[in-house]
């Protein structure tokens, strides 16, 4: 599972199209949400509002995030919170593997955070013999099977019930059962225990508030209190563009953020951090640091078409709407970023070149549209990706990737052959002689399908020999 | 009213019948039907595969065309190929094109939205004898909001039974060139599209788009299905059969 990369598309879809448990599995659960989303996204009359509101006040942060970030940065430092940069995955890793050893920290709770997956954070604190222990139950799931997320906000959407005994068995010794809730305690009573022995929590976060340099975690589990509260140390890593402006603005992203990802009204626990403990408190860490992370979100920024990217809150509902993901799951995109979302968004992190597959991986439905909460025209951007890779352009301040050659061919023919009547003419005759000979496109296409044959009397044929009505 | 008939280059090699039901239908609803040879393709292929100087090649004389036919309307018996008429304003951003890209945009409509909510018309004298479904195309749906419009149509065409498929606006995995780079997704999208089909007697699932009938048929004919692809054009000109 590990191994898939966003450069091999073709072959992990393949894969997880023959894989029938995780199917289901995905079928299930995609169904689930969407259900669930529709539903609570019904009982908002003013939804249509608040998603244009949510989207006005990305594009006022993106486009001026020189402003929100040092403002920011500014009152975090002024609650008593260290503000450190990393500008790649590289340079964060590093920054919180010298904090944790600095510190003799020997384990670390972690709550779930996408930031710290695309930085593979957990690998680089276990390189230098730091435990990282992932308190999200689904999180907790994949670390114990040794996989990776294959949802942003399901980590373990992927796996069936009767997997995840079968791991709890294997990994943590407990007796068969296939009860959810025993399963549940069990993964609860583990975790107790490494909350209450670790030196050190790393959380995410879903928004960072410029006006007063806090930062806001949702959660159902109460794992992210812990991470946040219990250990002394508290580190939250996140991206760039996770600012917004003013406390006010949350209450948009509040009814919105829920909604679209699991069909909530709100998440069990909304935790507004503001700093360390401070004199009299009896709870909280002693320290908390914040990472801002750019790690190609900068390179976002340059164009308005690829700018809205950076608006994303993470919901998960594109995924759950996507026909595509809904077919091959989150690990067939090879990114930990999957599903619509990660299909524009991997390719502008990683580099076009090493994901070039994922901009053409979708059929232009347009689902993804038209259930995100922050109206990012993702068709738009998917058809801008594919732009730069057919015309070699690639992306500002990014790499250039090779150019589908017999591709470019195959339009320019097409294009000499569309343009004007009698070439259009000699294409249909060469299409009718193709067509038979099964090759190429023709091959993909009746694999699984039959072609209907091209007509030997066109459209243009009729009409030129006069249409009657009939009698 | 003068309309202009965009057959859609599908429509015109692979489908002949659609572009001929669609002008009967017009005739019949008092519209005089003009049609060009130029008018080719709108550039779709080339455009959703990221080619947008071949696509502007390709839509460039088919925009000047059909402005200089100074008709009242362009008509499309395609959702899909009616939404690339909104994007030809991205393909043709500035100079002397861009004002008649906005202006042919303008006045081109998908044909069940034409007949509907241009001329007011849900019964347009079709007959088909049973029961049929749905297939909204995506571009048709969530690109020109056309949602009730085909269903009206289909609602007034004597015999013919609307039963609705649960799944009627999931994409049936079409994709333009997604069909043909990723066969083997297309055809899985497409089946648990069409697990969802009713199980009352449906004799033919109805779209808007020839793109989509295509796929759908193609897999329909391929396992043995009785139930066959008719575009809604064929349905309302009642030439049943003649594909």
């Amino acid at each position: 599972m590990n191994e898939m990369r966003p450069d091999t598309f073709d072959e992990n879809a393949k894969a997880a199209l023959q894989d029938e448990v995780l199917r289901g599995a995905l079928t299930k659960a995609t169904g689930l949400f969407g259900e669930r989303r529709t539903a609570a996204v019904e009982e908002v009359p003013d939804w249509e509002p608040l998603r244009e509101r949510a989207r006005q006040v990305k594009e006022e942060v993106l486009a001026h995030l020189d402003e929100y970030l040092p403002r920011f940065v500014m009152n975090a430092e002024r609650q008593g919170i260290v503000v450190h940069w990393a500008r790649d995955a590289k340079e964060a890793c590093q920054v919180v593997v010298d904090l944790a050893t600095a510190r003799g920290v020997k384990t670390v709770v972690k709550s779930k955070s996408m930031t710290t997956e695309e930085i593979h954070l957990n690998a680089a604190l276990e390189r230098e013999a730091v435990e990282p222990v992932e308190t999200d139950l689904g999180e907790w799931i994949i670390q114990l099977a040794g996989e990776t997320p294959s949802h942003i906000i399901v980590p373990a959407i992927h796996k069936t019930k009767r997997q995840v005994a079968e791991l709890f068995t294997e990994k943590i010794g407990i007796p068969a059962t296939d009860d959810e809730k025993e399963l549940t305690r069990c993964a609860r009573d583990v975790l107790r225990a490494r909350f209450a022995e670790a030196d050190m929590g790393i959380s995410g976060a879903n928004f960072a508030i410029a006006e007063t340099g806090s930062i806001l975690l949702l959660e159902n589990e109460g794992n992210i209190r812990l991470t946040t509260s219990l250990p002394r140390f508290h580190l939250a890593v996140l991206g760039i563009e996770k600012i917004i402006p003013t406390l006010a603005d949350l209450a948009a992203f509040l009814r919105l953020l829920p909604r679209s990802g699991t069909g909530q009204h709100l998440t069990s626990y909304q935790s507004i951090l503001s700093g360390p403990r401070r004199d009299g408190d009896t709870e909280g860490p002693e320290e908390v640091h914040v990472l801002l992370l750019d790690n190609g979100r900068s390179r976002m920024l340059r164009e308005r078409v690829t700018r809205q990217s950076l608006a994303c809150i993470r919901c998960g509902a594109c995924l759950n709407a996507c026909p595509v993901y809904q077919q091959v799951g989150g690990h067939a995109y090879g990114s930990v970023y999957p599903g619509p979302i990660g299909a524009i968004i991997t390719p502008q992190l990683s580099g076009l070149h090493k994901a070039a597959q994922l901009p053409y991986a979708s059929s232009l439905c347009g689902a993804c549209r038209q259930v995100c909460p922050v109206k990012i025209d993702i068709p738009e951007l998917l058809l801008h990706l594919r732009h730069r890779i057919a015309s070699g352009e690639g992306l500002p301040g990014s790499d250039v990737p090779g150019r589908p050659l017999l591709e470019r061919f195959g339009f320019k023919l097409w294009a000499w052959a569309m343009r004007g009547p009698r070439r259009y003419r000699i294409a249909n005759r060469l299409l009718r002689w193709l067509a038979p000979l099964r090759v190429g496109p023709v091959r993909a296409w009746t694999a699984a399908r039959d072609l209907r044959p091209p007509a030997k009397r066109t459209f243009r044929d009729a009409w030129r020999d006069g249409i009657e009505d009939p009698s | 009213m003068r309309v202009a008939l965009f057959p859609t280059c599908l429509v015109d090699q692979f489908w002949p019948s659609v572009g001929v039901a669609t002008v009967r239908v017009l005739r019949r609803v008092g519209c005089e039907v003009m049609f060009d040879e130029q008018l080719t393709c709108c550039g779709q292929p080339a455009f959703n595969t990221g080619y947008r100087e071949e696509a502007a090649r390709v839509a460039g004389p088919v925009v000047d065309r059909l402005d200089a036919m100074g008709v009242d309307a362009v008509v499309v018996p395609s959702g899909s190929c009616g939404a690339m008429f909104r994007h030809l304003t991205e393909v043709f951003p500035s100079g002397p094109r861009a004002d008649r890209a906005r202006a042919v945009a303008s006045m081109t409509h998908e044909l069940s939205s034409f007949l509907v909510d241009v001329l007011g018309r849900t019964d347009v004298g079709g007959r088909f004898d049973g029961r049929v479904t749905w297939h909204d195309g995506c571009h048709g749906l969530r690109e020109l909001s056309i949602h009730s419009a085909p269903r009206r149509l289909i609602a007034d065409v004597e015999g013919a039974e609307l039963v609705e498929m649960g799944s009627a606006d999931s994409c049936c995995g079409f994709g333009g060139t997604f069909s043909v780079k990723y066969p083997e997704i297309s055809v899985a999208m497409l089946d648990a599209k069409l697990e969802k089909l009713p199980n009352a007697d449906v004799r033919a699932v109805v779209s808007g788009d020839v793109s989509c009938l295509m796929q759908i048929g193609g897999r329909l004919s391929r396992l043995g299905s009785p139930v066959k692809a008719l575009h809604l054009a064929e349905l309302l000109a009642g030439s049943e059969g003649a594909s």
